[in-house]
């Protein structure tokens, strides 16, 4: 039943003409980041070279460049989850579901792992970009590795929110809105404390998805995105039964 | 959809709701037979959408939790075992919960998968129900491209795709042409044969023409509830459905 709701999910994003406009801009973008990271890093590579314990290719390109991916997420899943419940229960198409044998685990599970499917698909290209390198030198996988696993997570994190922020409302805009908000403040909550033992960083997932991005496998971190993750989609569950009772 | 199944396929008791501080449902209690088509009569607002949306499921009782009332669906349990008996039901609300972006048979299969066939059972479903519903020639095109008429039909299409024993229409033949009118209105017959269905309407004709049994709905509270027959004999003479209508909802305030 999940795996339908999230081909269904899937399906209304590809017969969008404005995902595959999203799709091929952020392409072209991360193309264009890689590209610079790429050109930067050759200009500085005979004064790299001199150096004792001399940084890879990996660390100067790679990592900057999911960290600006990272970024980017903050902004781009908020346009995306605007629309998981909010939108149906706009169209009156929620009725489907909510009529339909299913529980609200099935409806959340289904929404969330569709999106997520199609944002790893969207981020795909990067890791294949950074891999073409492997055709003139040699790179750190398990950076990569952790970096994608970490990047996963925390998209992961970002779609519970907006799913859950889609929930509470029946405008996609205002979903929008609310899920920027959300992850902006919380992004900004992390970059304003000074204190480096401030509990605002340990509620931010782009502090801990940096971690990651250092090729640090943290199970702390990584147990951070699955709470954080869950606690969303059980309040959507919850809100989605208090739809029932309502209305 | 099998052989044992209980002669009366929807039973409700004591429907109460309110919205805020407002009470819009008045303990409502229904029931209804297999082969039975049930006609539930009212003015704009009197409740029948909500009371709909109750047995459904997709609304909630007001004291559910206390066992204050009861919903049964083919002796399932609606409020204790919403999953099993859910799959019993086809609902068309008011608005046709119809993704726009799908091509009508692809919607149409996933209404069926939605609720629990596998994809051979609801390919042959596919079939029959295009057929049933005069969807023949729009299989491929896109939902959001029909007309209003054709989206109804959809929306209906979705509702009995999966053979459901209790088939709750909300308004079925709103915006549709005459012509379209009466076919809907044979296959609504043809489906309380096999089925139990309950339709919300404003259109006297259709009950007459469909109907075996009205229940009305004032201020929501159930004020009268009898055979079609004995509503159009209502006060001991034999009259208009239309007249007998106006006199039973002015009779009580």
């Amino acid at each position: 039943m999940i795996r339908l709701l999230a081909l269904r999910e899937l399906r209304s994003l590809f017969a969008m003409p404005s995902t595959w406009f999203v799709l091929a801009v952020l392409q072209f973008i991360f193309a264009w980041f890689f590209l610079a990271r790429l050109e930067a890093f050759l200009e500085i590579q005979p004064q790299l070279a001199q150096l004792a314990n001399p940084p890879g290719v990996t660390i100067t390109v790679a990592a900057p460049m999911f960290n600006t991916v990272a970024l980017l997420l903050m902004m781009l899943v908020p346009m995306f989850t605007m629309r998981l419940i909010a939108e149906e229960r706009r169209n009156q198409t929620f009725a489907l579901l909510l009529a339909a044998p299913l529980s609200g685990y099935h409806i959340v599970l289904g929404k969330f792992f569709g999106l997520l499917i199609f944002l790893a698909a969207l981020m795909a290209g990067v890791p294949l970009m950074l891999y073409t390198l492997a055709l003139g030198t040699a790179i750190d996988h398990g950076l990569l590795l952790s970096n994608l696993l970490g990047l996963l997570l925390l998209t992961a994190s970002y779609v519970a929110v907006g799913l859950y922020i889609s929930a509470l409302t029946t405008q996609p805009v205002i979903a929008a809105i609310g899920a920027l908000a959300v992850l902006v403040g919380l992004w900004l909550a992390d970059i304003g404390a000074a204190a480096e033992d401030s509990p605002w960083h340990l509620i931010s997932p782009l502090n801990h998805f940096q971690n990651f991005n250092a090729g640090l496998l943290d199970s702390g971190d990584a147990a951070f995105f699955v709470l954080f993750s869950a606690v969303f989609l059980l309040l959507t569950m919850r809100r989605i039964h208090n739809n029932r009772i309502y209305g | 959809m099998s052989n044992i199944t209980p002669e009366i396929t929807l039973s409700a008791r004591n429907l109460t709701r309110r919205f805020g501080s407002r009470q819009v449902i008045h303990g409502v209690s229904l029931e209804l037979k297999r082969g039975e088509v049930l006609g539930l009569l009212g003015h704009n607002g009197a409740g029948k959408s909500t009371t709909l949306q109750m047995l459904t499921g997709c609304l909630l009782p007001d004291g559910a939790e206390k066992n204050e009332c009861s919903i049964e669906i083919c002796g399932i349990d609606l409020l204790r075992q919403p999953a099993l008996a859910k799959a019993h039901i086809g609902y068309l609300p008011e608005t046709p919960p119809l993704y726009r972006e799908f091509s009508v048979d692809d919607y149409l299969i996933f209404a069926a998968r939605l609720r629990g066939m596998k994809s051979g059972e609801a390919a042959a479903a596919l079939a029959q129900t295009r057929q049933r519903c005069g969807l023949e020639a729009v299989g491929r095109k896109i939902i959001g491209t029909l007309s209003k008429g054709y989206q109804q039909r959809v929306g209906i299409a979705q509702a009995i795709i999966h053979h459901p024993d209790v088939i709750v229409l909300d308004e079925p033949t709103v915006g549709l042409d005459p012509a379209q009118i009466r076919e809907i209105r044979t296959l609504i017959r043809e489906l309380g044969d096999s089925s139990s269905v309950i339709l919300s309407t404003h259109q006297l004709g259709e009950v007459e023409s469909i109907c075996d049994h009205v229940q009305i709905m004032q201020h929501g509270k159930l004020i009268y509830g009898d055979t079609t027959a004995g509503m159009a004999s209502y006060g001991g003479e034999p009259g208009k459905l239309e007249d007998n209508f106006i006199r039973i909802t002015e009779s009580r305030p």
